[in-house]
């Protein structure tokens, strides 16, 4: 009898606990694959939302990348999934809008805040329904060595020319590679290569999207122009450059042995921590001076809110807050390299950061021309890119070759316009 | 011993004895087997729905002009995987073998070297090999230079002409051991009156291995080689670890497994295609079954055992 009455006891405790613990705090849940990034949550990002916001209780609570997507649909299947979802880009996003899983945002206060390329990767392919708040994009570039520039008193090339000119200077040198790059992967031909310094040519958004009207085609001469550019590269990459891989550039150059690396931000943090010389990046060149720039600036990560969450009033909130510049800033700085894709004035402490940062004002931004639509049929643009950008600098495939083989594949499945 | 033909009837305690390894096996083998059979006849709708197809995948999967070249490529590519193997891998085991027969510690300590790359992780074949094959850091193109060979060296992993073959021979490296200890193991069961009577008859070492030893051995090669068919087109992970699933450069190392896996799980930006990964692995077991096949009924039927 007495036991019963204890457990009485503890129950209406729990009960009468639960309670006023529900009545005083709405806990919200995030989904995330950004693991590496728990404790720049729950240490800086979350405490400065709920300081503002007493009645709102957040938990950051991530899974490992690979497995993200298969237990995130499991849990929004079985009704489980958390207030909040962290969204990947374009397609897998979008398909759990479809799916009913993530709301509608299109009427959220704050997406006025948002430019359309910075929302371009979580809307319906009409345009009208946003179902996410852009957080983070990573803009490509150069990175340099600053001590090997000093050395051969080279300054940093702004028009292609210029940029062929420090390349062979390095090469005729001999202390440096002159470029830090590998085919083995292919990811990076196509991503560090192609889509870095191909927008210049396409002249970024306006080719992107007339590739996706069906309006230009990747035989056009912009195209092949950014593949015979790459080809021009193989003599200034590491010998054997065929069987190296992104790890081996990676360190090639921050060992100081390499005077460039062609890739994007995300790589700051783990470089200045690695290279023990000063270093610089530049904005992909141009034909000539003056010319505008156009920069890859891609869309990669949002925040979108589960269409069944319980606390739908809060986790707008929440939402609200993120598309605030004091999001931005707290954001921003907290993860050098990854920038917040707000229109918002923010400040950076990292002057490399802040370097790739400034380009947004100085040239116009675009996203990786496979990534919106273009990737979703069968060959698979993005994997065909990896394959052609790889070959052509192997010198296996002339650049007219690979323009064929890429609109051969993209019109065996793409009919824009019917 | 008991005999099963007198009783009409399974006796009970055989079918207890076999009940758990049968069913676990059927459950985790043989249905997901089936089940992968029947969804390659099925192809999936916008909305996940899963729709009769026919032969329909497989029709695509031939002809298409996309997917046949990516599956006679990889089928090609699997048979000169094999090919390698057979050429390079077994003749070398068995020669090994040959030579560890006999007494003294040297043999079992190179039996035991011999054998330890077969022990270890696919990745850390994969990552040893890079390394040493590394055009920036490897050792491969220091040691031909010290031997005056440094202009021979190539980035062998990385061109589309060699990287199948480079990828192959790793796999041999690492797997030599198991031709090498089976064939062993045949070689030293041989009865030493067999051979000491051919010393008697005045026959020459070379003619008691090629004409006593050799046949004797011949079913394990059998067996060795039915084993290396069914490894190299099951074979997916070292070249997944070394050149990625589009098995670059330009599908020059694409075999059967990284085809399926492709397929199946899909890679960066392409979804998996479920149901054009399980013709895939249809394939992959047809071919295999074929092979196994043809081991049972042409050469295990023929080929002369004896009781020794």
């Amino acid at each position: 009898m007495k036991k019963l009455v204890a457990i009485a006891l503890v129950l209406a405790f729990l009960a009468g606990y639960g309670a006023v613990f529900s009545q005083a705090k709405v806990t919200l849940t995030i989904e995330s694959w950004r693991n590496d990034d728990l404790s720049i949550w729950s240490d800086q990002i979350i405490p400065a939302f709920e300081k503002a916001n007493p009645g709102i209780h957040v938990v950051f609570q991530p899974s490992a990348p690979a497995e993200f997507n298969g237990v995130l649909n499991t849990k929004l299947e079985g009704g489980t999934a958390g207030d909040l979802i962290t969204a990947r880009p374009f397609d897998a996003s979008l398909q759990l809008y479809q799916k009913g899983y993530l709301a509608d945002l299109s009427s959220l206060p704050g997406m006025g805040n948002f430019s359309p390329v910075a929302k371009s990767a979580w809307i319906t392919d009409d345009g009208k329904h946003v179902f996410a708040v852009p957080m983070a994009s990573v803009i490509h570039g150069f990175f340099y060595n600053k001590a090997a520039f000093d050395a051969l008193k080279l300054s940093v090339p702004q028009t292609k020319a210029q940029f062929m000119a420090v390349l062979d200077a390095i090469k005729k040198d001999g202390r440096w590679v002159p470029l830090a790059m590998g085919t083995s992967d292919m990811w990076e031909a196509a991503t560090m290569g192609f889509q870095n310094i191909g927008p210049n040519n396409w002249k970024g958004e306006d080719g992107r999207t007339a590739l996706l009207k069906g309006k230009a085609k990747f035989t056009d001469a912009p195209y092949v122009k950014t593949w015979k550019e790459l080809a021009a590269w193989a003599p200034y990459l590491p010998s054997g450059y065929q069987a190296v891989k992104y790890p081996d550039s990676q360190q090639l150059f921050t060992l100081g042995k390499a005077a460039i690396y062609p890739t994007g931000s995300w790589e700051i943090s783990q470089f200045e921590k690695d290279a023990s010389f000063k270093l610089g990046v530049f904005k992909p060149p141009v034909d000539k001076a003056g010319d505008p720039v156009y920069i890859s600036d891609h869309t990669d990560i949002a925040l979108g809110m589960n269409a069944k969450s319980a606390h739908p009033a809060e986790a707008k909130k929440f939402l609200q807050w993120m598309t605030s510049p004091e999001f931005a800033a707290l954001y921003a700085n907290a993860l050098p390299g990854f920038f917040p894709l707000s229109n918002a004035k923010i400040s950076l402490k990292d002057p490399l950061a802040n370097e790739f940062l400034s380009w947004r004002g100085t040239s116009k931004s675009t996203i990786r021309n496979s990534y919106q639509i273009l990737s979703r049929g069968e060959p698979n643009l993005e994997n065909e890119l990896w394959r052609v950008s790889a070959a052509v600098i192997n010198g296996t495939l002339t650049p007219e070759k690979a323009a064929t083989e890429i609109q051969a594949g993209l019109d065996k499945w793409y009919k824009p316009g019917k | 011993m008991l005999d099963l033909r007198r009783n009409k009837r399974l006796p009970f305690f055989i079918v207890v004895f076999i009940a758990p390894g049968a069913l676990i096996y059927s459950l985790f083998m043989i249905l997901p087997l089936l089940d992968s059979l029947r969804l390659s006849f099925f192809t999936t709708s916008q909305d996940n729905r899963e729709l009769w197809n026919g032969l329909g995948n497989y029709a695509r999967l031939f002809s298409d002009s996309d997917w046949a070249p990516r599956f006679w490529g990889a089928l090609r590519n699997n048979f000169v995987f094999f090919s390698i193997h057979m050429l390079v891998q077994n003749p070398i085991g068995l020669l090994l073998a040959a030579l560890l027969v006999g007494k003294g510690r040297a043999r079992g300590v190179y039996r035991t070297l011999l054998f330890l790359p077969t022990v270890l992780s696919v990745v850390i074949i994969g990552f040893i090999w890079q390394l040493i094959l590394s055009p920036l850091w490897g050792v491969a193109p220091g040691m031909l230079k010290a031997v005056g060979l440094g202009s021979l060296f190539r980035p062998w992993l990385g061109l589309s002409q060699t990287a199948l073959i480079t990828v192959s021979l790793i796999s041999v490296w690492q797997f030599i051991g198991i031709p090498m200890i089976l064939l062993y193991t045949a070689l030293i069961g041989i009865p030493d009156d067999l051979v000491e009577a051919a010393v008697v008859d005045g026959c020459s070492p070379w003619n008691i291995f090629w004409r006593i030893k050799f046949p004797l051995v011949l079913p394990t090669l059998g067996v060795v080689a039915v084993l290396t068919f069914v490894a190299n087109f099951n074979a997916f992970d070292l070249i997944y670890t070394m050149k990625g699933a589009l098995a670059g450069p330009d599908f020059s190392s694409d075999i059967m497994g990284t085809l399926f896996y492709r397929s199946f799980f899909g890679q960066q930006l392409q979804l998996g295609n479920p149901t054009m990964g399980a013709t895939v692995a249809a394939m992959m077991f047809l071919i295999i079954a074929a092979g196994v096949l043809a081991y049972l009924f042409l050469w295990q039927r023929r080929v002369q055992s004896y009781q020794l």
